[in-house]
């Protein structure tokens, strides 16, 4: 058969006899339309119609709970005029050119994209989808297609009517437009609805959603890990005769890259026990050995002389003179612990042979990189390694990982198990807590001069941090040394701050780290929203007014700040002498202002309400929103409460949730989130909910105490959370 | 070793070790996928199922203490007040990452059995020892509101 990949569509007369039309972009980025056939090898659809009318969206994005199986369909049901209700969704295969994230020109999620880069491109490709069958329909009945109206997977003209599926096979052999018509705002039915469900609400809450952990294939052995427990150490021997003794153990190896011994076993719990009873020697010599004070001092020491001059055009060395003539300064130092993502599911992988080569069964973050890691690790070709992506069970940065570093564990187990049957690599919830890829530890200097108005004449300002994207696949982000994940937040600050002068420094350690919910943000929008507080107390101003003050309104992004600042001061009734915290930040260009409440007796602090403003452009799904702003608030309370990853002697001294302790239910405050209205096109809203939300309680806590807290997590300044 | 296990109202065989957790056999042997493995330690609640009415960690329940029980999974779960429970998670578009959420949902069954109208406090606390890391909490309490007063009209 031969295969078009212009924009014309064929029809193919399948074996079942069954016609199906598929619109989406072709190799060459063009939208293209064809029947299921073609569509299967050339076409890659976002949309595919079937005879009875069933409408699916491919999702080229993962699922990991943020939404975007509900809002990608959004954008396609909305321009198709298709009905909700029955719309269906799958997850796209790993196709790095058909299905890349537009802002990446790679297959990945992450950097609260998914919609911002799927904006147009799903908007096209439903309303090509519905130009075809309007096209197709008028040619049946023979009207004229401007007479045909489509409403809910419906089309009718006079006293004509039929459903999608009628239509597709005449459909499929139409040429699409290039350039399709999309609805104008004010045609919107679905985007903005605030009455549309989650696509994965019933299988989500009846047992039936399947993630990588459930694939049980037949044949499949388990497989669990010992790894060092100092990050960097390599295996020189192990024992296995008390894994032996375990029902079900099937052999112990040596991982090909000598990180660890792997246990395989009959299922998952023979697996674990057998890898928990192994007795492995290893070689420190390349490892973190140090401890986390000793860590801490380090950092410090690197911000003595920073290494980076972030802000190319201000040198901090032309602002420590400045800083020599102020009338006051404001100087803090700040501290940020390691911090495990923990996803609820934890990492895991199957690995099974296929006629052509291995087929991954992941809820995979990043198919780009991912693919070529795992064909490495087992000598094959990326286009021999098929990955079938499942919901994942939670992320928060810890599956976009350069290394995949969980999918070639499991890759290098299948290799040593002989790749003969599928292979389970599961982690445990200790494997997940002291298994490393860390939101890196990062310490803070900053010294802001005051003249005798209190205006600001220089801010110096020093991070130290291990670079993330250093060393990785997305190291060509760095320029001039700057990681921009180090500093993000700091260089990009909205407020006009004269002489911003910003060093940094790469902190060394073996510890793998990684980005982490809002990555950088976590750690400078806490920095300068605490530093923003103590410049309005010293200079005593109202935090909310002098924020505004420091904000031009001919910038873009500062106008749409300026907007989530008045609404979120309106929907708190903010007023002069508040006794709540504020705080505010930009990140993955959508802007989020918190007022938080608390309220602390001796030191128990209870945070009782948090209202939160965003400007993310369209609100396509405002629930899911809203979601997001309350889930991200308190992923951030969690951590900047309590959580912490602390080494001893190189060795991380928790274990599992009795010591890295998850926010709880009765700890979630209560929490109103408003949205403002915007026409801008729409930006992220996965992580912009977490780096304002600490500092704003922090703020809250000074309010109410008087005390500033600089280290976190904040029971480090005495304070427990209730 | 064989045991008779009674899950969701069937008869069910399985071979499995004495000592191994009931979790890992519903997951691994009987394919029953909706309860979740979270932390192995009893902290989370991913894992809880119904033992003879009572919400319980199937990750510390071992199967040879679960032989003579009455077991309700997620599967399972489909009397009047699991559909209130679930009809009323739908309608607050409670889930996000969804793993916990199968957890949840037995505990808010166990919840509104023992307690058909529970006051917010009452709730929180129950609500406890089931963690959601996407933090879900706000609409998994206006859920079990919701489910509350569907039951009662």
């Amino acid at each position: 058969m031969t295969i078009n990949v212009s924009r014309r569509g064929f029809m193919i007369g399948s074996a079942a006899g069954t016609a199906a039309l598929l619109v989406g972009v072709n190799a060459k980025g063009v939208l293209a339309a064809g029947s299921g056939v073609a569509a299967a090898t050339d076409l890659n659809p976002f949309v595919k119609i079937d005879a009875d009318g069933t409408v699916t969206v491919i999702i080229k994005h993962f699922e990991m709970g943020q939404g975007t199986t509900t809002g990608l369909t959004t954008l396609v049901a909305e321009e198709l005029d298709a009905d909700w209700a029955t719309v269906q969704t799958a997850f796209a295969p790993a196709d790095n050119e058909r299905y890349a994230n537009l802002f990446f020109h790679a297959q990945g999620t992450g950097g609260s994209t998914s919609i911002a880069n799927s904006f147009m491109q799903y908007r096209e490709a439903g309303a090509a989808a519905r130009d075809l069958l309007v096209r197709a329909a008028a040619q049946n009945w023979g009207v004229d297609a401007s007479s045909i109206t489509v409403e809910n997977g419906m089309l009718k003209s006079g006293g004509n009517s039929g459903h999608f599926g009628e239509f597709v096979a005449i459909a499929a052999t139409l040429e699409a437009v290039e350039k399709p018509t999309v609805k104008t705002p004010d045609q919107f039915k679905l985007i903005g609805s605030d009455k549309l469900h989650r696509k994965d609400n019933t299988d989500k809450t009846n047992g039936t959603a399947i993630f990588a952990m459930d694939v049980n294939l037949p044949g499949m052995i388990y497989a669990a890990i010992m790894r060092s427990p100092k990050f960097g150490g390599t295996v020189t021997s192990f024992d296995d005769s008390a894994s032996k003794d375990v029902a079900g153990f099937i052999a112990a190896q040596i991982l090909p890259n000598k990180a660890g011994v792997v246990a395989f076993g009959k299922n998952t719990w023979a697996a674990f026990q057998a890898r928990d009873a192994l007795s492995v020697e290893w070689d420190f010599s390349q490892a973190e050995t140090r401890s986390t004070d000793a860590m801490i001092a380090d950092h410090k020491a690197l911000l003595d002389a920073p290494q980076f001059d972030a802000n190319h055009e201000v040198p901090l060395a032309s602002v420590e003179p400045l800083l020599a003539n102020a009338t006051k300064t404001i100087d803090a130092e700040f501290t940020f612990p390691f911090l495990a993502h923990a996803p609820l599911e934890p990492e895991n992988c199957i690995i099974e042979p296929t006629e052509n080569g291995v087929r991954l069964h992941d809820g995979c973050q990043f198919p780009t990189l991912t693919r070529p890691m795992v064909a490495a690790a087992l000598g094959l070709e990326p286009s021999q390694v098929e990955i079938r992506t499942l919901y994942a069970g939670g992320s928060f940065g810890r599956r976009a990982n350069g290394a995949s570093d969980y999918n070639v564990e499991a890759a290098m187990a299948f290799a040593v198990s002989g790749r003969k049957v599928p292979v389970k690599l599961v982690w445990s919830r200790e494997d997940d807590i002291r298994g490393g890829y860390y939101r890196p530890m990062a310490v803070h200097r900053a010294k802001i001069g005051l003249d005798s108005d209190g205006k600001i004449i220089g801010w110096d300002h020093r991070i130290a941090v291990k670079s993330i994207m250093k060393g990785g696949p997305m190291e060509g982000m760095v320029q001039d040394g700057i990681d921009p994940t180090s500093v993000e937040g700091v260089t990009e600050s909205l407020y006009t701050i004269p002489n911003h002068g910003i060093g940094l420094s790469d902190f060394q350690t073996p510890t793998p780290i990684l980005w982490w919910r809002s990555v950088g943000h976590t750690h400078t929008g806490y920095v300068m929203e605490t530093l923003m507080d103590m410049l309005a107390i010293e200079t005593g101003q109202d935090p909310i007014e002098m924020r505004l003050a420091m904000l031009d309104p001919a910038g873009t992004n500062q106008a749409r700040m300026i907007e989530a600042i008045k609404l979120v001061r309106e929907i708190s009734g903010w007023e002069k002498g508040d006794k709540r915290g504020f705080a505010a930040h930009l990140s993955f260009n959508t802007c989020v202002a918190v007022v938080a409440d608390v309220t602390v007796e001796d030191t128990s602090v209870h945070v009782n309400k948090l209202f939160m403003a965003v400007e993310c452009g369209v609100a396509v799904n405002p629930d899911v929103i809203r979601a997001q702003m309350e889930g991200g608030a308190g992923y951030a309370l969690c951590a900047a409460f309590r959580n912490e990853i602390t080494l001893t002697d190189g060795e991380v001294d928790q274990f599992n949730f009795p010591d890295y302790e998850l926010l709880r239910n009765a700890e979630m405050p209560a929490i109103e989130v408003a949205i403002v209205q915007s026409n801008n096109a729409p930006t992220g809203v996965g992580e912009p909910g977490v780096p304002p939300t600490a500092p704003a309680v922090a703020n809250a806590i000074f309010a109410k105490t008087g005390k500033r807290i600089t280290d976190l997590p904040m029971t480090k300044a005495g304070f427990d959370f209730v | 070793m064989q045991y008779q296990l009674k899950i969701n109202g069937e008869s069910r065989t399985v071979e499995a070790e004495p000592g191994t957790p009931l979790l890992w056999v519903l997951r691994d042997g009987l394919e029953l996928t909706g309860t979740k493995f979270g932390c192995g330690v009893a902290y989370c609640g991913a894992c809880t199922v119904h033992i003879d009415g009572y919400p319980t960690r199937s990750c510390q329940t071992f199967i040879e203490d679960a032989v003579d029980s009455e077991i309700t999974t997620i599967e399972g779960a489909t009397d009047k007040i699991a559909q209130a429970v679930q009809a009323a998670w739908r309608e607050k578009d409670v889930v996000q990452c969804g793993w916990c959420q199968s957890g949840q949902i037995m505990s808010a069954i166990g919840l509104l059995t023992e307690n058909p109208k529970p006051t917010d406090d009452e709730i929180k606390e129950y609500m406890y020892g089931n963690a959601c890391r996407c933090v879900t909490y706000v609409r998994i309490n206006e859920a079990i509101k919701l489910a509350s007063e569907k039951l009662e009209a």
